[in-house]
């Protein structure tokens, strides 16, 4: 939470000069009367100044935008950005029109943008929230994607019962493949590897003696 | 580009005033140089470089239009 602290001829005045300096808008903030301005005798004696305290909250939300709105104009992208509350994380949807350029190969960019969204709000705020980013609904389909590729996998693993190691993924991912394949009862899945190699491995369970 | 890094880099450090990039570029590259106050290279480096990386690729993605080369150097 941000306070400031302000006097002024009157409310309106003093209540603007927490505003300036907190830097946000008139509707962000709640306003605490400290002093009601006074005209004092004759409007001439003792005259006293308003004094207001101004507080608001910093929303998750609202940062990430301000950040990402910054940052997408100076890519030359043009955009619209709706932020949802969700349970346990904020969501920022940005649509628009040729967005790939925020996505890169593989959904690189858009992890990387995340990654920094998430390290710029954590710096302002005194509490963590996660925020995930999504373009286009990109997630989505990556996910459906990804879940196919995995039943894929693992019906040729069962076939030719040899291993398959699939690219690196980044946590998100590796966790919508494991998901996918944890009902196949012949199918084991597991990940190998260190930091950006991380990659899943899908495999045939040992034979039933081993599992029991 | 340059004023991709310097968003970027501005959003991370704990002293923004302190923030410098200076372009140089050629007909096939664009060099950034990133300075930035001592005690916040780890804030613009991350572990194993994880935030360097990621700024490098969202000004590569910003420069795809461009279609020059791009570095992006991190000095104190």
């Amino acid at each position: 939470m941000k306070v400031a602290e302000k006097t002024g001829k009157t409310l309106e005045e003093a209540i603007e000069a927490c505003l300036v300096e907190l830097g946000v808008k008139r509707d962000q903030v709640s306003v605490e009367i400290l002093e009601e301005p006074g005209k004092g005798f004759l409007g001439l004696f003792g005259k006293r100044l308003a004094k207001v305290k101004v507080s608001y909250e910093d929303d998750p939300g609202v940062l990430a935008c301000a950040f990402l709105k910054e940052l997408i104009t100076a890519m030359d992208v043009e955009a619209v950005m709706e932020v949802l509350q969700r349970e346990d994380h904020f969501l920022v949807n940005i649509t628009g029109t040729d967005l790939g350029i925020l996505i890169g190969r593989r959904g690189d960019t858009l992890e990387s943008i995340q990654f920094l969204t998430n390290l710029a709000v954590a710096k302002k705020l005194s509490d963590r929230t996660r925020i995930i980013i999504d373009v286009e609904g990109y997630r989505k389909r990556r996910e459906e994607t990804l879940v196919k590729l995995a039943k894929r996998l693992a019906e040729k693993v069962k076939k030719t019962g040899h291993r398959i190691v699939l690219e690196p993924m980044s946590p998100q991912e590796r966790r919508i493949i494991h998901t996918a394949l944890q009902n196949e009862w012949r199918i084991s899945t597991f990940s190998e590897g260190e930091g950006p190699h991380r990659r899943v491995v899908i495999s045939l369970k040992r034979s039933n003696k081993d599992v029991s | 580009m340059k004023e991709v890094v310097e968003i970027l880099a501005k959003a991370l450090v704990d002293n923004p005033d302190q923030v410098i990039v200076d372009q140089n570029a050629t007909e096939r590259t664009v060099h950034l140089q990133l300075t930035v106050a001592p005690e916040d290279m780890g804030k613009v480096i991350g572990k194993q470089g994880k935030i360097a990386n990621a700024i490098r690729t969202i000004v590569k993605a910003a420069a795809v239009k461009d279609g020059r080369r791009i570095i992006v150097d991190i000095d104190q």
